[in-house]
């Protein structure tokens, strides 16, 4: 008597990785950067972290919904999730809720679902985010607060969520009083009144090698950045070409003039560098997919970044120099397609 | 990373194996091989019927050349090939021929084909054999017929047949013989049982095919975690005295027995796209193979048997089985202690490349190198399939160095210029990508689809461009027709002239006579 | 504001010619747009598109006297290839010049066959092999489903079948579509 069996297609064995998997690993190794921030900075980015979630797992339902998709599936895929919270660390602590509402808006809705959904995106969707919300709301995006040891008007848990409710500071103090520079931006306003660096290298802004706090956090993504690269969740040509192409272009500049421009240990050490190094230029989905094409890629932001960062007109330009390698993604993958066995 | 070595001078392919290289991508998999490797292999009873497919090898279905109710011995041919790219198929054993019927095939599309069912009498007797006694004097081509009508295909499982693959590969001049004993797809081990139990006689079966194809050295490649074979093989190597056979060791990285990645392993060489490692100067062939060609040679024994793993969770004493082609896969599984509880499914083949079978009644045939069942949590659980991420982890490990994540992208929208030009044909099937892949997308189950649509789209363009010249060449004979008429037409037009003329006249005068009449009223 | 004009022009000038020189240089020679729209279409030469076979139907198409959606043997991707080629956007298979089908091959029944001649005639592959008074049979290999020796036979011995596809040209089919996308 014959036995039947159910069909199903190779390989015939247990599941190796999925996609919720390593967005998990994204989280976890983002993990110590976030404990970093709240040391330096206070609850501020955790509740960023909340709200940008709640908005995004919210638009993306809805949009999935809108298209006709499957939402129990999708949202377990953890990608909005990480999209949220990549926005938020870009973002001030004291940001009000409706940086996070539009910012999460524009990039599930907007940069993600109307492109086709996961791995239809065109642009780095938690970048659009950011650059919509900076050019929309450009003060409260760059009201920034001093670390917690130096803070005058530090503000607590509860004064920071309705302060974040708000829209505003709590107890009349008004923003001049609990922002504060950050090193970028006090590099940024000594070349615009043509001080040496050194000038305001004392500043409160500023801690032994960079900006002060800023980076003890850059040195806790680069943990996570390493632990990602262990588990092989991404490899390893962004981020080196990132970095070194950093150091290089920093090296040559500061070399030339060290007065008017930060050494390279202040150039990695402050704002998005690292943690576009390994958690934004890394997006596979809008990144480049060969080798080779991904070293390109890498060296294109790390180099697009440092000419804004002195050329430009913002202080920190990660999120446009991987929107602009975005855009050129297409072109380099065609150029650096491997060669296929036995061909050439 | 930048560049890589382009296809070497004949040199390398010559110093195959002093050297061992790397091929791109692969996987690190767990072997599940020890449990099937316990026990020697075991001879299985004969079943009540043997259901002998007229389809076991690429290429057109054999004919049968047996009736119902015919005796046969065993050995004697039941199927013989009609077209010149089949091979022949042979009885199993002794017994009666109860049927010729439609009977599943093993196939991977799940459909049934001539089967030949043979009712075993018990006796299992051996037809008149005639041996090639003195191989080593004979001319090639008396080996190469002997292998034709043994009916032996390439039992690595791609089954092609083995005479027009070394006759093909002679006529290019090889210089090395490869023998492929690096099984790497896991839970299968018939070929290291075969070369820990019969390394003489795939020893023997290297030098017979040295003979046939010329070559001048043979190397026989075995994975670095087949510690005994390694002794018997050197061991046996020694016993024939043969100085040119070398075994070497190669790295246990999935799918290093692949024919083109082991050859980039051993020589560091590329074979040609579209080409074959004849072009290097190289034949490979799998050790049981050459097995199959020794006994063929020597004992005159076509080939009815071989043996199979039957192995996974879902066997209660996976072990390696010598069996009769046709044999029912249930009686296998039988005889490998039944099914254990949860056993949900059955792959002929191994995990990666294999596929399954809806009913065990499917037989044993010359492609069957495992039987393999799973339980439920061997196998992937039927979740959706989420759309592409582009992570890279698929092109990362393609040993043929392809964009799986383009090529997906390319056959889901139809894009088959893009397609090919991205190296679809050049797709192994090996199931690296689809093991990769996070998003679970059943990318193999697309390359071979897409890789039958370009085969189609290939075949309808040549029927479109011979009907188009069929088309233009009626044209042209109906045009010379017409205008052969309207020359012949010219010419008796003219032939006739004169007498139209006289016509004219005799009607002019009629008319003139008419009108007289008329005016004379 | 003189010198702004004068600046953009001078830019736009030195552009075009750039690209001028660009389009000879780069020039990549193709085959007239009429054999690679020929080469696209079926070779069925079975008339339905109004044209006497598939050559005057591309000369018409590349005249652009005819639309590309008269050809039922090509079907949906005949004309999708046919609009990529063009640069137009592709339209839906006109019902009027007939359905998309299944490739079919004639097959004559020998037993009621007169031995006429007039299929044999009216193939436009000359598929059919045969004498006048004696049998006519299709070349099943060279026949392409045009149907145009149905009407010219007396004795309606021709029949359409669905092609045959061999054993050995078996293709994998298509997967089912992803459950998420």
């Amino acid at each position: 008597m014959s036995r039947h069996f159910d069909t199903g297609a190779a390989p015939h064995f247990p599941p190796h990785a999925t996609v919720g998997g390593v967005m998990r690993q994204v989280l976890y190794a983002l993990a110590p950067g976030i404990a970093a921030h709240v040391w330096f900075f206070g609850t501020g980015v955790l509740f960023q972290i909340l709200l940008a979630t709640l908005f995004a797992l919210g638009f993306e339902a809805l949009a999935l919904k809108a298209r006709g998709r499957p939402v129990g599936v999708f949202l377990r895929d953890y990608s909005a999730v990480v999209t949220a919270v990549l926005f938020a660390l870009c973002v001030p602590p004291l940001a009000p809720w409706w940086i996070a509402f539009t910012g999460m808006l524009f990039a599930i809705v907007f940069a993600k679902h109307l492109y086709g959904g996961l791995g239809g995106n065109l642009f780095n969707p938690a970048m659009v985010a950011y650059v919509v919300a900076l050019v929309s709301f450009p003060q409260a995006m760059t009201a920034w607060i001093p670390t917690t040891d130096v803070a005058v008007h530090g503000l607590g848990p509860l004064d920071t969520l309705l302060t974040i409710l708000g829209g505003r500071p709590v107890n009349d103090l008004g923003w001049d009083a609990v922002t504060g520079a950050t090193a970028l931006d006090a590099i940024r306003t000594a070349a615009a009144s043509g001080q040496p660096i050194d000038a305001v290298r004392e500043s409160s802004a500023f801690g032994q090698l960079a900006g002060r706090g800023w980076e003890w956090i850059a040195g806790w993504y680069l943990l996570g950045g390493a632990w990602l690269l262990y588990r092989r969740i991404i490899s390893w040509q962004v981020p080196v070409a990132v970095i070194v192409t950093a150091l290089l272009f920093s090296s040559i500049t500061w070399l030339a003039d060290p007065a008017t421009f930060p050494s390279p240990v202040v150039d990695l050490l402050s704002g998005a560098l690292v943690l576009g190094a390994f958690f934004i230029a890394t997006d596979p989905v809008s990144g480049c997919t060969s080798d080779r094409g991904r070293l390109v890629f890498g060296a294109g932001v790390a180099i697009l970044t440092l000419v804004i960062r002195r050329w430009g007109g913002y202080p920190d330009g990660v999120a446009f120099a991987v929107l602009l390698m975005n855009m050129a993604a297409p072109l380099i993958d065609r150029y650096t397609r491997p060669r296929i066995y036995g061909h050439g | 990373m930048f560049g890589r070595p382009k296809t070497a001078p004949m040199d390398a392919a010559r110093a195959a194996g002093t050297r061992l290289h790397r091929f791109d991508g692969g996987l690190r998999l767990r072997h599940h091989k020890k449990m099937s490797c316990e026990v020697p292999v075991q001879r299985a009873a004969l079943p009540q019927r043997l259901y002998v497919p007229l389809l076991q090898h690429t290429g057109r279905a054999a004919e049968a050349s047996v009736v119902t109710g015919q005796r046969v011995l065993k050995g004697d041919p039941i199927g013989c090939f009609r077209h010149l790219g089949s091979g022949c198929v042979h009885a199993p054993t002794s017994g009666t021929v109860s049927a010729v019927v439609k009977h599943p095939i093993s196939h991977p599309s799940g459909r049934e084909g001539l089967c030949i069912v043979i009712r075993p009498d018990g006796l299992d007797q051996w037809r008149q054999r005639q041996p090639i006694e003195h191989w080593a004097e004979a001319a090639p081509e008396t080996l190469l017929e002997r292998i034709r009508d043994s009916g032996i295909v390439g039992l690595g499982g791609a089954v092609f047949p083995t005479a027009f693959k070394v006759r093909d590969a002679s006529q290019r001049g090889i210089h090395t013989l490869i023998l492929n004993g690096s099984e790497c797809e896991p839970y299968i081990s018939c070929d290291e049982m075969l070369m820990r139990e019969q390394p003489d006689a795939i020893v023997l079966g290297a030098r017979i095919l040295q003979r046939a194809v010329g070559a001048q050295r043979t190397v026989i490649a075995i994975e670095d975690q087949m510690g005994a074979v390694n002794q018997a093989l050197g061991d046996a190597v020694r016993r024939a005295g043969a100085g040119n056979i070398d075994v070497v060791k190669v790295t246990t990285l999935y799918p290093e027995g692949g024919e083109k990645q082991l050859i980039q392993v051993l020589t560091g060489l590329e074979v040609p796209a579209g080409g074959r490692p004849a072009d290097l100067g190289l034949l490979c062939q799998n050790v049981a193979t050459a097995t199959a060609v020794a006994r063929a040679v020597t004992e005159d024994k076509p080939l009815v048997e071989r043996i199979v793993t039957v192995t996974g969770n879902g066997v209660r004493r996976p072990r390696n089985l010598l069996a009769a082609i046709g044999t029912p896969i249930a009686d296998l599984v039988e005889l490998a202690g039944g099914y254990a509880p949860h056993a949900a499914r059955l792959v002929l083949g191994g995990p990666m490349m294999g596929f399954p079978l809806a009913s065990d009644a499917n037989p044993v045939t010359k492609a069957a190198n495992c039987v393999l069942v799973l339980t439920e949590q061997d196998i992937r659980p039927p979740q959706p399939e989420l759309p592409c991420i582009r992570c890279g982890e698929c092109a990362r490990v393609c040993p043929a160095r392809l964009l799986p994540q383009q090529l997906n992208r390319f056959i889901r929208s139809g894009n088959w210029e893009a397609s090919e030009d991205h190296g679809l044909e050049d797709c192994i099937e090996c199931g690296c990508c689809d093991f990769a892949c996070p998003s679970h997308i059943p990318l193999v189950e697309w390359f071979r689809f897409g890789k039958s649509q370009l085969r189609s789209r290939a075949e309808d363009r040549r029927r479109a461009d011979l009907a188009r010249d069929r088309f233009e060449a009626r044209g042209t004979r109906l045009e010379r027709i017409k205008a052969e008429r309207k020359r012949r037409i010219a010419e008796k037009k003219r032939a006739l002239g004169d007498q139209r003329t006289m016509k004219d006249r005799i009607a002019a005068s009629v008319e003139r006579a008419r009108q007289r009449k008329e005016s004379a009223e | 504001m003189l010198a702004a004009v004068f600046s953009i022009a001078a830019i736009g000038i030195l552009f075009g010619l750039g690209l001028g020189w660009a389009a000879r240089r780069f020039r990549v020679e193709s085959d007239p747009v009429i054999d690679r729209i020929d080469a696209i279409l079926p070779q069925t030469q079975c008339g339905q598109c109004n044209y006497p076979g598939c050559r005057p139907y591309a000369e018409a198409i590349a005249t652009g006297e005819a639309p590309i959606n008269q050809c039922p043997p090509g079907g949906e991707a005949g004309i999708k290839a046919l609009a990529d080629l063009l640069g137009v956007d592709p339209l839906p298979l006109n019902p009027e010049n007939g359905a998309e089908a299944l490739p079919t091959v004639a097959v004559i029944d020998e037993a009621t066959c007169i031995g006429c001649t007039l299929c044999i005639q009216a193939c436009p592959v000359d598929a059919i092999v045969g004498a006048p008074k004696l049998m006519h049979t299709v070349i099943a290999a060279e026949c392409t489903g045009c149907d145009l020796c149905l009407p010219p036979c007396p004795v309606d011995c021709i029949e359409m079948v669905p092609r045959p596809v061999p054993e050995e040209q078996w293709s994998w089919p298509e997967p089912a579509a992803a459950g998420g996308r």
